[in-house]
Order: C-alpha cells, then structure tokens, then sequence
C-alpha cells in the first residue's frame, strides 16, 4: 500500500485508508483514483500533480 | 535564510531578512490580541442592540453599518499599512499557537449568532420608524458579511472536523449553506477563469455579477455535493448531505426566533441573510477582478498564481477580516492559517481595503473609472490577457488594447 502527497498542503493520500469523505473507500488504489482528483484539504492541486512518498529505511 | 530578498516557492519576493524597527518588533508581539478586532462585529451589534432597547434611541442600531463602512475606511486612511509579514521562524511560533487563533473563530461563530438573535428581538419587539429598521439590516448585513469570511476562514481546513463543524454553524448564520462547498471545491479550483461564476470579469458591474454568481455558486455548490454523495453511494436528499445539514442549522435557528419573537421575525432575518449573500458577491466582485489565468498548451488553465488576486494590506481591515485581504498568498496556499499569511509586495493591489472596495462597487461608473486602469496595467495593455466581459468586449479593446509588440517591448524591460 502505498501513500502519495500534496505538494502544496502535504496532504498525504494512503491507500489503505483511502478518503472516505471524499467517498474513495479504504483500500482505494491510486491507480483507480481519478486523474482529476482534486487534493481533498486544498483542492488547487490534482492526482498528476502529487508525488510519492517514499520512506527511508 | 540568508538572502535578503528570499523568493517563495511562487517566486514572489519576501522581505525574509528586512530590518525591523523597534514599532514593527512590538506590532509583531501584540498583533495575536488585535485579532480581537475581528469580534468588534458582534460585540457592536449586541451591545447597539441592548441600547437601542433600553434607550429606545433606534439611531444605536445604525452602530455597526456606520463601523464598516465608515469607520474601517477612516481608520485604514490614517493607519494604512501592515508591517507585520511573518518569517519562517516566526511562522513556527505562530503555529505552535494555533489554538488561540482558532478560539478567536469559534468566538465569533458563537457571537454572530447571539447577535443575530438579540438584534432580530429588538427589531421585532419594538416600533421602530422604517429609517431604524434598515439601520438594522444593514448592520445585520455587514455582521454576515464577516461572518462568511469567519467561515471561510474555518471552512478551508477540511481535516479539521471541529473547524468544518463551526464553519457550517457560521455560515448557517445567514443560511448560505452551500457556500463551503462551491468555494473550496469550485471557485479555489476555477478562479480567475471565465469559468468561474465567483470571479468577475473587466466591464460587469456588480449587478449583473451577482446574477451570474449567486446562482452559478448555488449550482455548483450542490452538483460538487452530489458528485461527493454519488461517491459514497448516498442519496443526495439523504441527512449526509452537508448542504442540507447547514440548511437544517438555519431552519431551526430561524424558526426558534419565529416562534418566541413572533411572525415579524421571519421576513427580517430572510432579507437581512439574502443581503448578507450580496455582501459576500461584493467580497467576490473585488477580489479577482478581470484576472484571468492563461490557457497552457496542454489545454489547462495555468495554476493560480498570486498576480491572480486583487490584495490589500491595510491594518485595519485586515484585522477586521482576518487578513482575508493578503488574498494572493491564501489563493496560492488556501490550507494556510490567517494568522501566517503573508503580503506579497509585487502582487495586484487594490488603492482601498475590502469594505471601501466593495462600497465604490456599487457605483459602476466609479469602480471602473478607478479599477480598469488597474487590470490595463497588471496585463501590459494586451486585452487579451484578461477576464472580459463579452458584451464589453470590443468597448475595452477599442479603449485599452495596446499593440502587442508594444506589450512585448514593456514585458521585456
């Protein structure tokens, strides 16, 4: 499962809890997100502008 | 930061480094508790109400018009400027302190209401003249107008449920339920495009403005909500719908005050919430103003950028609505907290705050005589550049449209 951010808010969208207010269930992969999702707590950024986020180990 | 001169991620100018002097280092430390202007709205209201009744001198409930649009005005026009523009360490110890900034809000929800309520009863309960009565509309307008900009303010910070949830009690204050919704999801996502009913273009009055936006906000506002429930798999006339949510706050809220002030009551708050939706449409009017966002080769609007908001940094006013006028770096960062926005110094500016602005907008002759020079100017005379209106499309480019190798040779210096 993997997470993907904002890069204006930080908003951080995770796959395993999906965004249940904006009606996309937990478990909602990003893939099936639409391309004009817009980010949930800003809205002036949308899916293709949002980046992986990726955890050192 | 080491520059003088830091550039923010929008590539605006901060003076990150500038030298305070020892007024500006004391504004900085005090400006927290002048916050507290913002509840001079309510507070004005409750107490214009109680001596209006205990006095029986109806004049008192003309208090709170006369404060915002004249008093504002006046007390921007000798105190002007806002110095206070918060650095990036700054900014950390503003945050730690959100709590206060965000009791402030939840005041003012709070008080709104008990003002609406105390001036409904003293409007309903005594015989006033007409001349007393529209005092009062009035002054109930202008305490919708800032309490939509409280809401708006609260609206913005989606993750935050104790935040929506007041931001729905205040703008169920003059029953705009819809307006959280389209703001955030329509007019952030549109603003500055033709396409947004929100933003007003170079030769609209206000007038013809409001009978685009009032509607075209309370379409969208539902379609957004219905998409979202859609989503769910909920009815959208089922009680997940937060239009019908706010809605319900207004219904009970209104009709208690029916109930116990009697039928007079009814028509008051209606009108007086339906002046306060115009009130917000003049907020609307100024703030973009024949602003538009350039279409990219890939066929999208550029994103918003600073230069697409119309600011101001008086003091007075921006205490009053809570910075709502360094709109470019709320545009640019909508999430942001009022009390960390900043003043982009090379953004548009408006010559006056927000309630002088919306004041001369309600005279069209003045307003584009003061305004369209300015939109003539932010786009180096290449009409094209800018937000029209279509009926006034030849009008302005016959009047203001300079060549275009002119525009270049401007750009270019």
């Amino acid at each position: 499962m993997a997470q993907y951010q904002c890069p204006d808010c930080g908003y951080i969208y995770d796959e395993t809890l999906g965004c249940e207010r904006e009606g996309y269930s937990a478990g909602t992969k990003w893939e099936d997100v639409p391309e004009d999702f817009p980010c949930p707590d800003c809205f002036v950024r949308e899916k293709p502008d949002f980046e992986k986020v990726v955890y050192s180990s | 930061m080491s520059n003088a001169h830091a550039v923010n991620i929008t590539g605006h100018k901060m003076d990150e480094n500038k030298i305070l002097s020892a007024k500006e280092k004391h504004w900085a430390a005090v400006k927290k508790y002048w916050y507290l202007v913002t509840l001079v709205v309510p507070v004005s209201i409750l107490i214009s109400s109680g001596l209006a009744y205990a006095t029986g001198q109806g004049a008192w409930m003309w208090l709170l018009a006369a404060v915002f649009w004249v008093g504002i005005p006046i007390v921007d026009a000798f105190v002007r400027e806002d110095s206070f523009n918060p650095t990036a360490e700054q900014e950390m110890e503003l945050q730690k302190e959100s709590s206060y900034y965000k009791q402030v809000l939840y005041s003012a929800t709070i008080l709104n209401w008990l003002g609406l309520i105390a001036m409904t009863y003293v409007v309903v309960s005594v015989s006033w003249s007409w001349f007393y009565i529209i005092g009062a509309f009035l002054s109930v307008g202008a305490l919708h107008a800032v309490g939509i900009t409280m809401s708006h303010e609260l609206g913005h910070k989606m993750n935050d449920k104790t935040q929506v949830l007041f931001a729905k009690i205040g703008s169920a204050c003059c029953g705009y339920a819809h307006f959280n919704i389209e703001h955030n999801k329509g007019h952030h996502k549109d603003v500055a495009t033709p396409e947004d009913p929100a933003s007003s273009k170079m030769g609209e009055n206000i007038y013809k403005f409001a009978l685009r936006e009032l509607p075209g906000a309370a379409v969208r506002g539902w379609t957004l909500e219905a998409e979202r429930l859609k989503r769910q798999n909920h009815s959208v006339f089922s009680i997940h719908n937060e239009l019908i949510q706010t809605s319900l706050i207004t219904v009970v809220g209104y009709a208690t005050m029916t109930y116990f002030f009697g039928l007079a009551a009814l028509p008051f708050l209606l009108i007086c919430a339906a002046y306060g939706w115009f009130q917000l449409t003049m907020a609307n009017y100024i703030e973009h103003y024949g602003l538009l966002r350039q279409i990219l080769e890939n066929g999208r609007f550029e994103r918003c950028q600073p230069h697409h908001s119309w600011n101001n940094n008086f003091k007075a006013s921006n205490l009053l609505t809570l910075h709502l006028q360094r709109h470019s770096d709320h545009h640019a960062h909508p999430t942001r907290a009022y009390q960390l926005l900043r003043d982009y110094t090379d953004a548009p500016q408006l010559p006056q705050g927000y309630p002088a602005m919306m004041g001369l907008a309600l005279f069209p002759f003045a307003w584009r005589y003061v305004m369209d020079s300015r939109v003539v100017d932010w786009a180096d005379g290449d009409m094209n550049k800018v937000n029209i209106d279509p009926a006034k499309r030849d009008e302005i480019f016959r009047k203001f449209h300079r060549k275009p190798e002119m525009t270049e040779n401007v750009k270019a210096a």
